[in-house]
């Protein structure tokens, strides 16, 4: 196994990235996950699975940004927010594997003394990390106020943020919601992982969203839809979602995943949002996520 | 007794909205946020002159606060808006997470904290906020106590860097300190030197303590007067030098006894220099509908409430 971190070296971001390059990215991601959260068997491997292909698509394609040196106000990058930090698996991997930090300390995740804590903090000084996140809900408004701070500061870059669906019941995603629109917060893609679980089960069962395009076009944002597992569709979402900015309305993408994305038995079930495999359910996972140049850390 | 002549009073909510203003002129990083309140918080000014630096939030608090959190983002210097109750235990898991655990540099400024909010009654007289605050790492806490000192008090925090509390109220009250005073956050302020008691008060009690010392005064008695402006952290070496001095102590604060600057001092006390304590404060109740006076008087936060505690405590002494 190896400890470098060559596969971040040889993958930086770039705008050039072909699909295939992000394809054999997203599954050493997802190596990462399943052995991350085996390792501590703890964590939460289900919604990091599916939501790898966008996370892979803005930081090694989409975003202009600089991982070192580490930038907290992140003046004149692409800033990415984490809303649902309990899929802090996919967002460290991403982050470590774009050069924010050394792929080997993944190792350390959820362990005492480490800088990869449970859910994303700021606290530890994680380099990537720019808002602590877990108690859900939060991340819209702290994207927005950055949006807003990019402003102030004549700064052209874009904000993106990433929210759960099963949030969305949280009363402050719509405050949120209601605010960008009205102060013409152009700058800003927000994504909703519509994967249409949560922990107690279906979504629809548990709190039926409605139509979640009607009530944020009603709020007055542009809505796009896609396929948040499929790169063929979501590369050109995403440039939509782009072509859209300064406007004078923020954008919303609903992207339909599937929970578990990539294992086949962890997928689309509720019932491994928190739950870590065990050492059979690990070998199957990782012989399903074939990688040419494995460097698992 | 000292004298503490004074030619006007003044809310010091006001001396928050003059120091909003100042730091509108001299400070471009500094934002301000407000939930529908503007008026209230005295904020006019700085939404006239700096439209582009004022977001106007409506009534979503929790917004607000993840709005601030993210605003530091990029080095704004947020300031935040809103009645006591609602900058504090309406939204106490967002300041938990988006500001304090994250280290963000935002301000959470708070009128109408406590019972001199008045008529609207409990559902608005937050007697927790101090607690609520001084809870969270790292978050400073400030109860100023006129006009001028929230309006230093509003410039200091601006150069500090971390989440900080500012709490001040709505009624009118005697401006006494001086206009020039630098503020020192985390330094007490001696009012009056005494060899009796020591009184250490925050917020509109410092203004009660000091009559509290000239009746006290008239019966002979020579007390300490210490204004607490910054309940965290604490000016620990004064009180604990003042109480070595009296070898006893009253607080007085317009807060719950659960949580306040009573809580913190008998803390302190009980680990360094355990000696006998009195508190005047709210003792787990609510409020209620009346005027500030009459709220005041009835739930034992006035000078004669002072004057009680002291006579009680020195009977206490050793």
């Amino acid at each position: 196994m190896s400890q470098d971190t060559s596969f971040a070296a040889s993958s930086a971001p770039s705008a050039t990235t072909s699909v295939a390059e992000l394809k054999q990215i997203a599954a050493q991601v997802r190596r990462d996950i399943v052995r991350m959260v085996h390792a501590v068997n703890s964590g939460h491997p289900g919604g990091s699975l599916g939501c790898t292909d966008l996370l892979v698509s803005l930081f090694f394609r989409v975003m202009q940004h600089t991982p070192q040196p580490f930038d907290m106000d992140g003046r004149n990058q692409d800033l990415f927010f984490l809303s649902n930090g309990h899929i802090s698996p996919v967002f460290y991997s991403v982050l470590a594997r774009s050069g924010y930090f050394p792929v080997s300390e993944l190792a350390t995740f959820r362990k005492l003394n480490s800088r990869l804590q449970g859910h994303p903090a700021t606290h530890e000084h994680l380099p990537g990390i720019r808002i602590a996140s877990g108690s859900l809900g939060q991340g819209l408004s702290v994207a927005t106020g950055a949006a807003q701070a990019k402003k102030l500061n004549h700064d052209p870059r874009t904000v993106f943020v990433l929210m759960g669906d099963g949030e969305l019941e949280e009363g402050q995603v719509w405050e949120a919601a209601m605010y960008a629109p009205h102060h013409k917060v152009d700058n800003l893609i927000a994504f909703v992982d519509r994967n249409g679980q949560q922990i107690d089960g279906p979504t629809d069962k548990v709190m039926h969203l409605g139509d979640l395009r009607a009530k944020f076009e009603s709020f007055g944002w542009r809505v796009l839809e896609t396929d948040g597992n499929d790169f063929e569709k979501l590369l050109p979402t995403i440039e939509e979602a782009q072509g859209l900015l300064g406007q004078g309305q923020p954008v919303m993408v609903l992207m339909d995943t599937q929970m578990g994305f990539g294992v086949d038995f962890m997928m689309g079930s509720h019932k491994w949002h928190g739950v870590a495999p065990n050492n059979e359910q690990l070998e199957m996972a990782l012989q399903q996520l074939a990688v040419e140049k494995a460097s698992d850390y | 007794m000292k004298d503490f002549p004074y030619t006007e009073s003044k809310d010091t909510r006001s001396g928050f909205g003059a120091g909003l203003h100042e730091l509108g002129k001299t400070n471009p990083n500094v934002v301000a946020l407000c939930a529908d309140l503007i008026g209230s918080l005295k904020m006019d000014a700085f939404v006239k002159d700096f439209p582009e630096r004022f977001f106007q939030v409506g009534i979503a608090e929790a917004n607000m606060m993840g709005l601030a959190a993210g605003l530091t983002i990029g080095g704004k210097i947020p300031f935040t808006g809103t009645f006591a109750n609602f900058s504090t235990g309406r939204v106490y898991d967002q300041i938990r997470q988006s500001i304090a655990y994250s280290g963000k540099n935002v301000k959470i400024c708070a009128s109408h904290a406590g019972l001199t909010l008045g008529e609207d009654g409990a559902t608005h007289q937050i007697l927790e906020d101090i607690g609520l605050m001084k809870m969270l790492p790292h978050m400073t806490v400030i109860n100023p106590c006129d006009y001028n000192q929230t309006k230093a008090a509003t410039l200091a925090i601006a150069e500090h860097e971390g989440p900080v509390y500012l709490r001040f109220g709505r009624p009118v009250v005697p401006n006494f300190t001086p206009a020039d005073q630098t503020f020192e956050i985390g330094k007490g302020i001696v009012l009056n030197e005494g060899a009796d008691v020591s009184i250490f008060a925050t917020g509109h009690l410092v203004w009660k303590a000091i009559q509290a010392g000239k009746l006290l005064a008239e019966k002979g008695i020579n007390a300490e007067i210490i204004n607490l402006h910054t309940i965290k952290p604490l000016d620990a070496q004064l009180v604990l030098e003042s109480a070595r001095k009296t070898r006893c102590v009253v607080t007085a604060e317009e807060h719950q006894m659960n949580g306040g600057l009573g809580d913190s001092i008998a803390q302190l006390l009980a680990r360094e220099e355990p000696l006998p304590l009195e508190m005047v404060a709210v003792n787990d109740s609510f409020g209620e509908s009346g005027t500030p006076d009459q709220l005041m008087e009835k739930y034992e936060l006035n000078e004669a409430a002072i004057v009680r505690a002291v006579e009680k405590v020195m009977a206490r002494r050793k």
